[in-house]
This record gives C-alpha cells, sequence and structure tokens, in this order.
C-alpha cells in the first residue's frame, strides 16, 4: 500500500518510531495530487514549498522527540473557506479570489500547534452553499468514483482528496450537510459536530448559527484523532462551548451492546433510492446483529426541515455576505460612477447564481412586512425540528439514516433545478438545525456500471455525544469491509 | 392657534473603556488614522465578535441609574445597512431584548421637577468615519475605522419635552449623569455624545402627532437649541397655513442655520434587524444586578445633599458645583487640599463658571484644583488679600503658575507688618483731617474712606484687618 493510502492510526506510529518521515509521505501525497488533479480537481491551491516546510518540521519534532501528537506530520487538506495567514483563501468565490488572510482560523492554528502539514486549500460550492461543488466559481471537483459524477458538497473538494488519498485527512464545513453529503458521495468518514464544539473563529461564515467545522477522514478513528486536536471551547468564539472535550481515541470500542438504534420512520420515503433504503437498512440489521437494538422512532416535523432551512440560512448568509462590497479587500468592479454603483458591480460580478440566489431569498425574509411570517416562523419551527431530537432520544441512543436519498449525481444533472439540488441534503439539514452531532460512513455500493458508487450512512447523537458516534460508527466499520474498498484511478 | 413642541431625544454616548466593544483594539480619540483596528473591527471574513464586558457593565450601570427595568436575558441584533464606514455593512446593536427599558431621567425646571421618560437604553458599536477629500472633484473618499467597534451607548427618551428649556435641562441632565455613571467623557467636540431630536408640533391636550420630524448632524448643545428654535418655527407656521410638516429625517446645516430633508418617510430605510448568531445572550442573574447596584456611583442628588450637610455649603451653591461631575470633582480636590469649602465655591462660582463652558471642560483648565487651594489658602493665612487675589488670578488662569510664584514675583505680598502700616496711617490721617474729623464725630462710615486712602498708596497691598484696626487705634488715640 503506498504511503498516501494510509490513515493517521497506521502513519502515526511509524512517523514516531522514525520509520518514516513526514517528508517522505507528504512528497507521496504531493506527488499523487501531481498525478490525479488534471482529472479529479479537489484542490484550488496546493501548497506544495509551504507542506515540505511543514513535513521538515514535523522530522525535527520527531527528532527532537517534542511536541509530538498523532497529527505530528500528517498531511492534511483544508477547505478553502478556512482563513490561512498568508496564504489565499477564496471560498471558491471570484469575490475573494485574491484575499490572503492575515489570521489563521481557530483550527488551522490548532492543527498548525499539533505539527499537521498543510497540503492545499479544496475546491467548494461558492462560500459552501450547494450540495455537489458545482458552484465553485473556479473549478469542477470530480468524484474519485467516477469522474461523471459530482462529490457532492458543499465540502467536495475535501471528501474527493481524502477519496482520491490525495491527502490522509481534510477539514470541512457543515450548514446544512456540507461534510456528511459530499462524504457519503465519496466513500469516506465525514462528521458534523455538536453546534459549539469546534470553534468557528476564521471559518468565513455562510450561515453562522448552523456552520460547523468538522473532520473528513478513510476511517471513524482518523476523524476521532482530528477531532482531538480541533474541538473545544476558544475564546475568540463567544458561541463555542465550554464543555469538556473527552478524549474521542477512547471512545473507539467495538461495542454497541445495549445500544438503542432509532430509526426514524419519516427518513424512509418516496425519493429514497432502493439501494441507498438497502444498504441503510442492512447497516441497522448488522447492528443488531453486533449487539444493539433498533428501534422505530418518530420526527414528526421532519418534512418541515428543508424549508426551514431555506429560510434561516439565506437570512444570515445574506448578513454574512454583506461584508464583500469592494470597499475594504476583495474583489472590486472597475471603473464606477458613485458607491452605489460599486457596490452593485462589484457584487454582480463578484457573486455566482446561487450566492446571488440565496443573499436575495434571505433578504426577503428578513424583511420588514415578512420577518414575522419567514424568518420568526423558521426559527419556531426550528425550535420544534430540536424538540423532535430530544424526545426521540429519550427512546434510543443514536439514529441512524441514509446520509443522502440517492448516490452520487452526474454533474449538471441538478444544476438547471435548485429545488431538486435542495433536496439531495433532505435528510441532513436537521441537524444542523438542532445542533447535533452526525457522522456518515460508508455502507454500500450502488451498482452503476463499472463504477460502483458508495452509499453513506449518517448517525446522530444528542449534543455533544460525539463520543457516542465515534463507538457506534467505529463498530459498524471494524465489522465491514466498505472503508476498505478504493476507487479504480 | 397655541401650540407646543412635543420633542424627544437619540443620545448616543461613547463608552469609556480601554478597548473596543468586541474586540482588543484601542479605543481611543485622535490617533492616526485605521491604526486602532484588527480583523474583527475590519470584518475580515470569518471573524467574530467577543463582548466586552467592561463595556457591558458601564451600560448596565448607566441603564440603572435612568431607572430602567433591566432585561434578565439581554441579547444582541444586527442592523443592516450599507455604508463604507460600516465594515461588516450591519451594526451589531440591540433590538428584540434590550438592556433597559420604561425608565427615566428627572429634569428641573423652575424650580420644578418632571420626569422625561427613557424608552430604552442599548448597546451598540460605534461606525468609522469616512473622509472626504477636500479638493474640488476627487474621485475618491478615505475610510479611517479607528472608531469602527468603539462601545455606544444609545438612550432613547420618550416624546415628554415640552419646551426648549426642557430640551435643554434634560440635554444637560443626561450629560451629568453619564458622567458621573464614569460612562462617558461626554466631549460632543469629538464625538463621543451626540445628540439626534425628534420633533412635532401640537395642541396642549391633543394625542401625539401622526408625523415627526428627526434631526441629524447636531455637533453641539447649540446647535441642537437651535435647530429646535428653526423647527418649531418651521412646523408652526405650516401648520398655521393649514398644512401637516411632513414625516422625514433631517441633516441641520449650522452655517445656514436651517434644516434640509435627508430622507421623507417612503425612503425609510429597512434594516432588517434579527438576532446576532455569533454571539451569545448575557444573562443578568440577581447577583449579577445586586453587585452592579451596590456598585452605582454617587450620582448627583447624593453629591449635592453631601455637599450642604458634609461641607456646609448653601445648597444654591452645591447644586451649581454639582451639575457637573468634573466640575464637583474639581472642586472637591481643591477642598482636599485646603477646607474652606465656602470660600473654594465662591472662586468657582464666581471666577471659573465664567470660563468653563461646552469647550472647556474643568479638565481643560490650567488652574488646577491644586492651585485655587494654595490661592484660598493664602488668603485664609493672611498672606494676600482677597483683593491681590483677585488680581493674581487671570494670571494663573492663563499660565497655570502657582500663586505663590505670581505674588513673589509681581511683589503683591501683603503688608501685614504693623510698623510698615503705622507710618501709612498717619500720613493718611495727616492728609484727610476732615474725614477723620468725621469719624471722630462717630460717622463710621468715614473710616472706609480712610482705608481706601490707605490701600491706595500701598497698591492693595495692605492687609485690610490690619490696616483697619490700626486707623481705628490710631483715631480713637489708643
Amino acid at each position: 500500500m503506498h504511503l498516501n493510502e494510509q490513515t493517521i492510526t497506521q502513519l502515526a506510529p511509524l512517523l514516531q518510531a522514525r520509520k518514516l518521515s513526514s517528508v517522505e509521505l507528504t512528497r507521496s501525497v504531493l506527488e499523487r495530487i501531481r498525478a490525479l488533479e488534471p482529472r479529479v480537481r479537489a484542490y484550488l491551491s496546493v501548497m506544495e514549498t509551504q507542506a515540505l516546510h511543514m513535513a521538515e518540521e514535523a522530522d525535527r519534532r520527531f527528532k527532537r522527540g517534542e511536541n509530538v501528537t498523532p497529527l505530528t506530520g500528517i498531511p492534511v487538506a483544508l477547505k478553502d473557506n478556512l482563513c490561512t495567514q498568508g496564504w489565499p483563501t477564496t471560498c471558491a468565490s471570484k469575490i475573494l479570489q485574491n484575499f490572503v488572510p492575515p489570521y489563521d482560523a481557530t483550527v488551522v492554528a490548532r492543527l498548525k500547534d499539533a505539527g499537521a502539514v498543510f497540503v492545499g486549500k479544496t475546491n467548494l460550492d461558492e462560500f459552501a452553499m450547494g450540495s455537489s461543488t458545482e458552484n465553485s466559481a473556479f473549478q469542477v471537483t470530480a468524484n474519485p468514483w467516477d469522474l461523471e459524477r459530482v462529490p457532492g458538497g458543499s465540502s467536495g473538494g475535501s471528501a474527493a482528496a481524502v477519496a482520491a488519498d490525495e491527502c490522509i485527512a481534510a477539514l470541512g464545513s457543515d450548514t446544512g450537510g456540507s461534510i456528511r453529503q459530499p462524504a457519503g458521495f465519496c466513500g469516506v468518514v465525514g462528521l458534523k459536530p455538536t453546534y459549539g464544539r469546534v470553534s468557528r473563529y476564521g471559518l468565513v461564515a455562510f450561515a453562522s448559527s448552523l456552520d460547523q467545522i468538522g473532520p473528513f477522514g478513510k476511517t471513524v478513528a482518523d476523524c476521532a484523532l482530528v477531532m482531538n486536536c480541533i474541538a473545544g471551547r476558544d475564546p475568540a468564539d463567544s458561541t463555542s462551548a465550554s464543555v469538556a472535550v473527552p478524549d474521542y481515541a477512547s471512545a473507539l470500542r467495538a461495542d454497541v451492546k445495549g445500544l438503542r438504534i432509532g430509526v426514524p420512520k419519516e427518513y424512509f420515503v418516496e425519493g429514497l433510492s432502493r439501494e441507498v433504503e438497502t444498504a441503510v437498512r442492512g447497516a441497522v440489521a448488522r447492528l443488531a446483529e453486533l449487539g444493539a437494538e433498533a428501534v422505530e422512532i418518530s420526527l414528526p416535523h421532519t418534512p418541515y426541515a428543508v424549508a426551514t432551512y431555506y429560510l434561516c440560512a439565506p437570512a444570515e448568509a445574506s448578513s454574512n455576505l454583506a461584508r464583500y462590497d469592494g470597499v475594504h479587500y476583495g474583489y472590486r468592479a472597475a471603473d464606477q460612477d458613485n458607491i452605489i454603483d460599486m457596490y452593485t458591480r462589484t457584487r454582480h460580478d463578484g457573486f455566482g447564481t446561487e450566492v446571488k440566489r440565496r443573499i436575495m431569498l434571505g433578504t426577503y425574509a428578513l424583511s420588514a412586512g415578512y420577518y414575522d411570517a419567514y424568518y420568526l416562523k423558521a426559527l419556531k419551527v426550528r425550535t420544534l425540528i430540536k424538540r423532535d431530537f430530544e424526545q426521540a432520544f429519550e427512546l434510543c441512543d443514536v439514529i441512524a439514516t441514509p446520509t443522502s436519498p440517492t448516490p452520487a449525481f452526474r454533474a449538471g444533472e441538478k444544476t438547471g433545478d435548485p429545488i431538486q439540488m435542495y433536496l439531495s441534503d433532505i435528510f441532513t439539514i436537521s441537524a444542523n438545525l438542532a445542533g447535533i452531532p452526525a457522522i456518515s460512513l460508508p455502507c454500500g455500493f450502488a451498482q452503476n456500471g463499472g463504477h460502483p458508487l458508495p452509499i453513506g450512512l449518517q448517525l446522530i447523537a444528542p449534543v455533544f455525544r460525539e463520543d457516542t458516534l465515534f463507538r457506534v460508527a467505529h463498530t459498524y466499520e471494524q465489522a465491514t469491509d466498505f472503508h476498505k474498498k478504493k476507487p479504480t484511478l | 392657534m397655541e401650540l407646543e413642541p412635543v420633542i424627544g431625544f437619540e443620545v448616543h454616548s461613547e463608552l469609556k473603556t480601554k478597548t473596543k466593544v468586541f474586540c482588543g483594539c484601542k479605543n481611543a480619540f485622535g490617533d492616526p488614522p485605521n491604526t486602532n483596528v484588527c480583523p474583527v473591527c475590519l470584518g475580515m471574513p470569518g471573524v467574530l465578535p467577543v463582548l466586552n464586558r467592561r463595556a457591558f457593565e458601564l451600560a448596565l450601570r448607566t441603564a440603572i441609574a435612568l431607572h430602567c427595568e433591566i432585561s434578565e436575558r439581554t441579547t444582541f441584533d444586527r442592523k443592516n445597512y450599507y455604508y463604507p464606514d460600516l465594515p461588516k455593512n450591519y451594526q451589531i446593536s440591540q433590538q428584540y431584548a434590550v438592556l433597559g427599558r420604561r425608565g427615566y431621567l428627572e429634569i428641573e425646571i423652575n424650580g420644578q421637577t418632571r420626569r422625561v421618560g427613557i424608552n430604552n437604553v442599548h448597546l451598540e458599536e460605534d461606525a468609522g468615519k469616512n473622509v472626504h477629500p477636500e479638493t474640488a472633484g476627487a474621485r475618491y473618499s478615505l475610510v479611517d475605522l479607528n472608531r469602527a467597534g468603539v462601545p455606544l451607548l444609545e438612550i432613547v427618551s420618550e416624546p415628554d419635552i415640552r419646551s426648549r428649556d426642557e430640551a435643554e435641562a434634560y440635554m444637560h441632565g443626561l450629560r451629568s449623569l453619564l458622567q458621573y455613571c464614569d460612562a462617558s467623557d461626554c466631549k460632543m467636540q469629538e464625538g463621543s455624545l451626540r445628540y439626534e431630536l425628534n420633533i412635532s408640533m401640537r395642541r396642549p391636550g391633543d394625542p401625539l402627532p401622526d408625523y415627526r420630524v428627526e434631526v441629524k448632524n447636531l455637533a453641539s448643545m447649540k446647535s441642537v437649541l437651535r435647530a429646535l428654535d428653526y423647527e418649531i418655527r418651521r412646523q408652526t407656521r405650516l401648520l398655521e397655513e393649514g398644512r401637516k410638516p411632513a414625516r422625514e429625517t433631517a441633516l441641520w446645516d449650522d452655517a445656514a442655520g436651517e434644516t434640509r430633508t435627508m430622507r421623507s418617510k417612503e425612503g425609510a430605510q429597512d434594516y432588517r434587524y434579527f438576532p446576532e448568531p455569533d454571539l451569545v445572550e448575557v444573562h443578568i442573574d440577581r447577583a449579577w444586578m445586586e453587585r452592579a447596584r451596590a456598585e452605582l456611583p454617587e450620582l448627583q442628588h447624593q453629591r449635592c445633599k453631601r455637599f450642604v450637610e458634609q461641607l456646609g455649603l448653601p445648597e444654591y451653591d452645591a447644586r451649581i458645583l454639582t451639575q457637573s461631575r468634573p466640575l464637583a470633582d474639581y472642586f472637591e480636590a481643591a477642598v482636599r487640599l485646603h477646607n474652606n469649602p465656602k470660600a473654594i465655591s465662591n472662586w468657582i462660582m464666581t471666577e471659573l463658571l465664567r470660563v468653563l463652558g461646552e469647550e472647556v471642560e474643568p479638565d481643560d483648565l490650567k488652574v488646577r484644583p491644586s492651585h485655587l487651594a494654595r490661592l484660598v489658602g493664602m488668603i485664609d493665612s493672611g498672606a494676600i488679600s482677597g483683593k491681590i487675589a483677585k488680581q493674581v488670578f487671570p494670571d494663573m488662569l492663563e499660565t497655570g503658575r502657582m500663586p505663590d510664584e505670581i505674588v513673589r514675583e509681581k511683589g503683591l505680598v501683603q503688608i501685614s507688618d504693623t510698623s510698615a502700616l503705622e507710618s501709612v496711617v498717619a500720613e493718611v490721617i495727616a492728609e484727610n483731617p476732615d474725614v477723620a474729623e468725621d469719624y471722630r464725630a462717630g460717622k463710621d462710615k468715614a473710616l472706609g474712606r480712610l482705608v481706601g486712602q490707605a490701600m491706595k498708596k500701598t497698591r492693595g497691598q495692605a492687609n485690610p484687618q490690619l490696616l483697619n484696626e490700626l486707623l481705628r487705634k490710631t483715631l480713637r488715640g489708643e
């Protein structure tokens, strides 16, 4: 097995025993990037020189035996909406094409402190708005399992990079499923933590009350190791929680005996592909064989989740994206007549269609005369959705659902129909609205000619119970081989 | 038709904190442009606000001093509008669960106390400043964001004010309260206190008019009062002609002495307020509330009472001295150095109040409390007369020198030496035999004329008490 194909769990002991250098490992990843990027296009920028410098620094740490963590020397990719000091952070938008932040996001700083090696910034839907990464202003990323298909989104670049072994692990952000849905489409593991578990400082905001940064990994254990590094209170983020972070690695017990797995009936409805349903039900059955108990539950407000999300998220986005006006930084349209003209033309040229659509949706929902009927109503439904989960978790410890209704769809298939695109997040949105953690992991493959397509299993837990997710996901992963399968590239 | 004005105020006051309200940048006036800035107050992508606890506590203290009901759980909201001096294009403010509501400020009008209702008190961030080049035809403007993110307290009154005098008393009263709370410098010239006015006219007893004119761009209390006079005249004239003034927002043009329409009701902005998701609610529990009440500084009426009871000042003096906290502080500082409250009060009221005003604060004076205490001390010890003190004072005011130094330099030390004065007394009696005779005949007033003559001869340096005594003794032949 090539170095770049391995996991943190496999690599960390080799690095620490100095049987392998981070420079060697990083080189293997950079070579893979060079070989595959023309076809996969997962990265918006590759930090080749910087990555090798960071790898050398990691090797010095190993040599001195100082500040060594499981992530030291591990090549990691960052979604390009995470601010990196001195390195462009574009959000896949023309409006930030030349923006170089003078600060690191908290998660970036934490990874640096841990000695991780940054290999590049990954593609995304512009400002994380989308479900296929086709809304990037710069390039379309291919699904490594079938290059004609999308990797999912918005963190499609990070998911594809992990799936194609163009990095060992990656960070993404998840506002309505942007980690889990691409993880499902690309056959990797992706976690959206509890709202407030990971600092949002330096994550370019899409919808502040829903955004959360999380890891992509080739295994559940790798995600747990990344979480050990990035989780925890940050004084720079008032919404980050002062809740102690457990050692997630110790949650990785292959044991689900006595755990109750809730299966919400509202998630197995029309529009769900038969292959996905079979795979997910099969996963629940497998967990039951392993000692868990499957219980049917109800999340009655599920049908309102998408509508609620498309009021809350655009409303916040319309305000969060107001700062991109050409005045202080980023793109500014040339030859303006006056300030209004400058704003208008800058934003007209700088933003893509989907971003503009959501800014308009959100502006409308917050306008005088509509606020109560739309935004306020949506907040109330959000509370009801949250309550659904609270009640469900009285009957079960973790909820199992499909990550998305279908496996990866074809590029261009849904770009003309925003509603169809929005519905691909139908199963992931509720966890963001409720602020609870959820993970996606491979649970099967759909037939697709010579290119089988991964199917994602989503597990959802109560607030701050990432440990439960890791435990159940790890147990399932240990009992199955889906995560070991690699795309043929 | 008899009309009365219906007036309300929106007052913005910058809070006196070391750092800005949502980041660690320095809160300072007058530094070079864009030096007190960071990614947070520059509104860069991905940054987040963190509430400055000190700013919040100053806001809370002021809301308590204004007798507001305090929200147990207060939250922040975003006010969305585009302007180059507002880097995020939204201002973090409070709209739905503001810090304080339903308070009041007591003002005194013709010896009577009146309450002006406070609709609400809330905390927000200030914007930066757009700088427009003075060169004609310049195709750019500059933005200075030093002020962006400075904590701002907004105090919104009810439309309870009914006259120009009440408006003036309200402005003075609020300014004084902010100073007593140690919440703000209240320097209008530096923009740390800004007034916005709303005004309409009605027949007394009528319900509130269904229009109102909001006036902005008021740089001083004087401008506020001029704008008020102008609007009262303008609106009265319109109403007398049977026309209703338009509901609008207007800008005061101080040079032209008139208001100009900025936007009409149709152009009213929709700020699309919604809860600020980047901040959490602030929960003011009972313990915090009790602590805040206990830490409330001595306010004007309390200090006034103390000046009367402890320092023995007449109520009139106490009230004037406590009108502004810097003045009361000045007075107390002087009294601490020389314990003659009434004399120090007299000096402040007669000599200092003449030079103090909106533009000149006690802190700006070159005469420090220690100087004044020394001057009064010299009078009390007989080193100089009151008259000499008055001669010395303008010099102190101008140069900030100690009175001793000026007295010495000008040779103004009082003659308290009996032998030196005896010859002057003898001279004066010899030169004015008629006046001396009048005194001896029982006309006590005549003595004053002799004292005057003697003072003239000593250029006012004679110790008046000693002089009196010597003259009396000599004339009686003692």
